[in-house]
């Protein structure tokens, strides 16, 4: 390479001029560009990308990049409730470990001898989620909630041949965009109304909604605004009867104490397995996934990859393969079901690593501990004068809506103030849910300490007053 | 005789743990990890929490997970990593079209820094303002790799890039108030299958356009797909063939005038960086996959990310927000007049994105170049060694070079002697190799694709080539050990009937006891 000085870059070997030479020689040609001799004059690039000067050296790479990144303040430096879609939650140590080692950091695709290992990381996967939403099959994971919901409506329109599908209206707005995205034009969504009384699906609403052409009923438990839906049976039921599906979205970090949706009749679980051991990466650590009963008809209309366990010619031994690789767009293109590709899978594998870690017990423990801080949080916030809990007669799972409209603050101005106490408050919903003028949603999971919430309270307290 | 003198294959063995499924390990009782006590102030006030939930909404069994004490888990999952073959380890350079290159690792050491992985994408702007800076000077750097206007680096990854080039597609019509007129995507079949489905998905009818003699799509067979119901074209160039097509801006041509848009799919982008672009070749659209061609690591499947970059007139429609600058602030811009809403949650798959940044910056502009230069010098000296070894192919375009990466073919291998693309795929994971065949449908008759990137020495390609030399002797001297590969591997022949068998097949270890062991039923 010709730059001021002549070097080697680390990261490409035989840019060594003998060993180009010799290159060069086999091949026949005298000059790496005879190469490009296919490609036509005028799509040649004349010109020169205008790109920093390149930081040669590890050092000066290390400074810059930890430059830039110092800029930050993260939620280890400040107290944070944002929830809404993304939780701060505690990552085990060995779920980085695992998910740093430079094996599974760096395989791809290969087959299911050479990554025997990958596999069955993925199988224990869909495994030990299986058994946490009692369900039988789990795909390895997708991109999101948002991709796994659109999934799985998708996948309940092509079960029931119907192009209907209902929503609760209290579904996270951004992901309700990004299924409106997957879905359009071919699918129809309504919303169903929530009762704005109890954060509730107001049943009345599905009733007179719901028809022979609804293909799915979509709700989420907990909702986006935390409230733990009770009326789940009732809803299926509804839903059952008219030959539609049930498909619920829900937060596997709460069902080591909550009744988990197959139990009260969903056909279709989908959600986010961020909070199993990724940390938040600025929502870099996402990954949706699907679970469903055992049924053919089912099973044949997932787009994703299913990894099951299989016998080998070694008695005993087991191996794993691609279930129903037919069904997928790497077998059909476009004539597979929906599309697959690269995804989320190494998530997939450290959220196995999490579940195996908490196992039943942990899991529990981690459900009663969130239930128990989130609902001291929720007692001391309702003390503070002007301040109310939204919904509080329904119970709540890590989230729930305060309400700031009898303070003499907008919820913009009041998290700026907290702000500068070293707290991010909760997200603003006053334009993800206008009708809630002056709310905000707050998260309170195990990383919170009681002088964590006290901090909070007594910012809130001197905002306020 | 191997086209490599003295280059021997590896006496290689996998890793084998003969590891049990996690619920066969540990004991009732054993922990993993314990959480932080609950404050006696707090259960003084709330109680165990349970009260305000009711009945049946709580469960009424804990869940039948395992119970494993901490390092009996690190160790299973240490067994499990070392029976992955990763790019860490091997020549990687049979995973063609995956552009599988060498991801540094000062890029993980940032990419594990708290200041990226405890940041909460709803804080103030005020605090997030280094990964701003990322993400909009990366969109920069595209923009001057590609000649394009404006990036989202949203998607995540090439497929949801193609659907959001498909999502544009659709929306840019719907503004023209053509959309109910324009229903078909064509698409080459040596593109991405992702590139017929994904628009598929949103109700496209999908053309198909097959290779001609030469390997490159059919003009013929394109002009004769093009109408007014044409909506627009999802290419890659090169194809997964290596083959560069010189009338690509004919293709754009033809599609514009006809009212269609072009979008570039440059998932094969690593042997052009500085060398040709999307706008000279016309496109309106393009994307690039950060784990393939900007080193971003692969995960076993992702997390990945498909960085799309749209000329000035489609800015309106990309997916929000944009990342913005005003002088002094970085900051997010949901002000996108048509924007199709959202394809990902929040901004994209943020550590994919910092490791890209950061790999530029180890390069610049000259880097760049060379990195293209060598994948491609690697590509076209294992394009003549492989041609060297009896029973090869490298269907169509003889005599001309290749960008960085080919699509070869075993099929007089197995006209000789029975053995498949699929036998040597096995057998070449006994010498630690791995060797992919290709995506479907088999156009190429046993196909293999190579595409060894600028990241491997001379050494490691004569070792691959050493490998497959070997195994094409294995071929005709003892066709059996072929047959039966592996050998030297994890696990030993697999016997698949069950994997396409309702009653049979087994996703989760709860259905295998149901099915096999007659357990829990």
């Amino acid at each position: 390479m010709n730059t001021k000085k002549s070097f080697i870059h680390p990261y490409i070997p035989n840019s060594v001029p003998e060993i180009k030479e010799k290159m060069m020689q086999e091949i026949g040609i005298n000059d790496i560009e005879e190469l490009y001799t296919d490609i036509p004059d005028f799509l040649r690039f004349k010109g020169s990308m205008d790109l920093p000067d390149p930081l040669l050296s590890e050092y000066d790479l290390k400074r810059h990049v930890n430059g830039i990144l110092s800029k930050n303040t993260t939620c280890q430096e400040s107290i944070s409730f944002l929830g809404g879609g993304c939780w701060q939650h505690y990552v085990p140590a060995i779920c980085d470990e695992i998910n740093q080692r430079s094996e599974f950091l760096t395989a791809y695709a290969g087959e299911p001898y050479e990554d025997h290992g990958r596999f069955h990381a993925l199988f224990e996967y869909a495994s030990m989620m299986g058994e946490l939403l009692e369900m039988d099959v789990v795909n390895v994971p997708t991109y999101d909630w948002g991709q796994a919901a659109s999934t799985a409506i998708q996948m309940a329109t092509r079960i029931t041949d119907r192009t209907e599908i209902l929503v609760s209206d209290t579904i996270s707005p951004d992901r309700l965009l990004i299924i409106q995205n997957y879905c359009s034009p071919l699918l129809k969504m309504k919303t169903m109304k929530t009762d704005y009384e109890t954060g509730k699906i107001d049943l009345g609403d599905l009733e007179d909604s719901i028809s022979n052409k609804t293909a799915g009923v979509y709700f989420e438990n907990p909702s986006y605004l935390g409230c733990i839906e009770d009326q789940g049976s009732k809803i299926s039921s509804i839903t059952h009867e008219n030959d539609a599906l049930c498909i619920v979205g829900t937060d596997p970090l709460s069902l080591g104490v909550l009744t988990p949706p197959s139990n009260y009749g969903a056909d279709i679980v989908c959600g986010d397995i961020q909070g199993l051991g990724m940390h938040m990466q600025y929502g870099g650590g996402h990954a949706g996934f699907i679970a469903t009963h055992d049924e053919e008809k089912i099973v044949m209309e997932y787009p994703s990859r299913l990894f099951g366990i299989i016998p080998t010619v070694v008695k005993g031994e087991y191996g794993f393969g691609d279930v129903t690789y037919d069904r997928t767009s790497f077998s059909k293109r476009e004539k597979g079901k929906e599309f697959i590709g690269t995804a989320a899978a190494l998530w997939g594998i450290t959220a196995g690593v999490y579940l195996a870690l908490l196992g039943p017990q942990g899991m529990q423990e981690l459900g009663k501990l969130i239930l128990q801080k989130s609902q001291y949080a929720m007692k001391r916030l309702s003390t503070i004068d002007g301040i109310n809990i939204l919904f509080n007669q329904t119970s709540h799972f890590k989230e729930f809506v305060v309400d700031f409209n009898k303070t003499p603050k907008k919820v913009s101005e009041i998290n700026e103030l907290l702000v500068k106490k070293k707290i991010f408050g909760g997200k603003d919903l006053s334009k993800e849910f206008p009708n809630l003028r002056e709310s905000a949603l707050f998260c309170v999971t195990e990383v919170h300490k009681k002088e964590d919430i006290d901090k909070l309270i007594l910012g809130l307290e001197e905002i306020l007053n | 005789m191997s086209p490599v003198k003295n280059m021997k294959v590896r006496n290689f063995h996998q890793a084998k743990w003969d590891e049990p499924i996690i619920f066969e390990l540990g004991s009732k009782g054993e922990r993993g990890i314990l959480l932080p006590e609950i404050e006696n102030e707090i259960e003084a006030v709330i109680g165990d929490g349970f009260s305000k939930i009711p009945k049946h909404m709580i469960r009424e069994q804990v869940p039948c997970l395992p119970e494993i004490s901490q390092m009996q888990v690190l160790k299973h999952y240490l067994r499990l990593s070392q029976e992955t073959l990763g790019a860490d380890l091997n020549v990687d350079i049979g995973q063609g079209t995956c552009t599988m290159k060498y991801s540094p690792k000062i890029n993980e050491i940032f990419a594990i820094s708290p200041k990226i992985t405890e940041l909460h994408p709803s804080q103030p702007i005020c605090t997030v303002q280094g990964i701003l800076e990322i993400f909009y000077k990366t969109d920069l750097f595209l923009r001057e790799i590609s000649g394009l206007d404006q990036f989202t680096l949203q998607p995540a990854s090439g497929s949801q890039a193609i659907l959001t080039m498909s999502s544009i597609i659709k929306a840019f019509h719907d503004y023209n108030g053509e959309n109910t007129q324009r229903d078909e995507i064509i698409t080459t079949i040596f593109s991405h299958p992702s590139d017929a489905a994904a628009p598929a998905v949103q109700g496209y009818k999908i053309i198909d356009i097959y290779p001609n003699q030469e390997g490159l799509p059919d003009l013929e067979a394109l002009k004769e797909a093009i109408s007014d119901r044409t909506a627009g074209l999802l290419i890659t160039n090169p194809e997964d063939t290596g083959i560069y097509n010189p009338y690509i801006k004919e293709f754009t041509k033809m599609i514009h005038e006809a009212g269609g848009l072009c979008g570039y799919d440059q998932a094969n982008a690593n042997g052009v960086l500085g060398i040709a672009r999307a706008k000279e070749a016309d496109f309106d659209m393009c994307f690039f996959n950060l784990h393939k061609t900007f080193s971003s690591p692969h995960g076993c499947g992702g997390p990945s990310a498909g960085a799309l970059g749209v000329k000035k007139e489609l800015i309106k429609f990309l997916p929000v927000p944009l990342v913005r600058y005003n002088g002094s602030e970085y900051l997010f811009d949901y002000n996108v007049s048509h924007t199709i809403g959202k394809v990902r949650s929040y901004y994209g798959v943020v550590p994919a994105v910092l490791k890209a940044y950061s790999w530029i910056m180890s390069l610049g502009r000259e880097g760049l170049e060379e990195v293209s230069r060598i994948a491609v010098l690697n590509n076209n000296y294992l394009l003549k060694k492989v041609l060297e070894i009896n029973g090869t192919s490298a269907p169509y375009a003889k005599g001309h070079h290749r960008i960085e990466q080919v699509r070869y073919s075993w099929n007089k291998l197995t006209e000789e002697t029975g053995i498949t693309t699929e036998d040597i795929t096995n057998r070449m994971v006994d010498f630690g190799f791995h060797m992919w065949s290709s995506h479907h449908p088999f156009i190429v008759p046993q196909p293999f694709t190579l595409e060894p990137t600028e990241s491997y020495s001379k050494a490691e390609i004569d070792e691959y080539i050493a490998g497959l030399a070997k195994v094409a002797e294995e071929a005709h001297s003892n066709p059996e050990i072929v047959k039966n590969a592996p050998h030297r591997s994890v696990v030993h022949k697999l016997i698949t009937d069950s994997l396409d068998d309702p009653d049979k097949w087994a996703i989760t270890w709860r259905s295998y006891l149901k099915k096999w062991k007659n357990d829990r039923i």
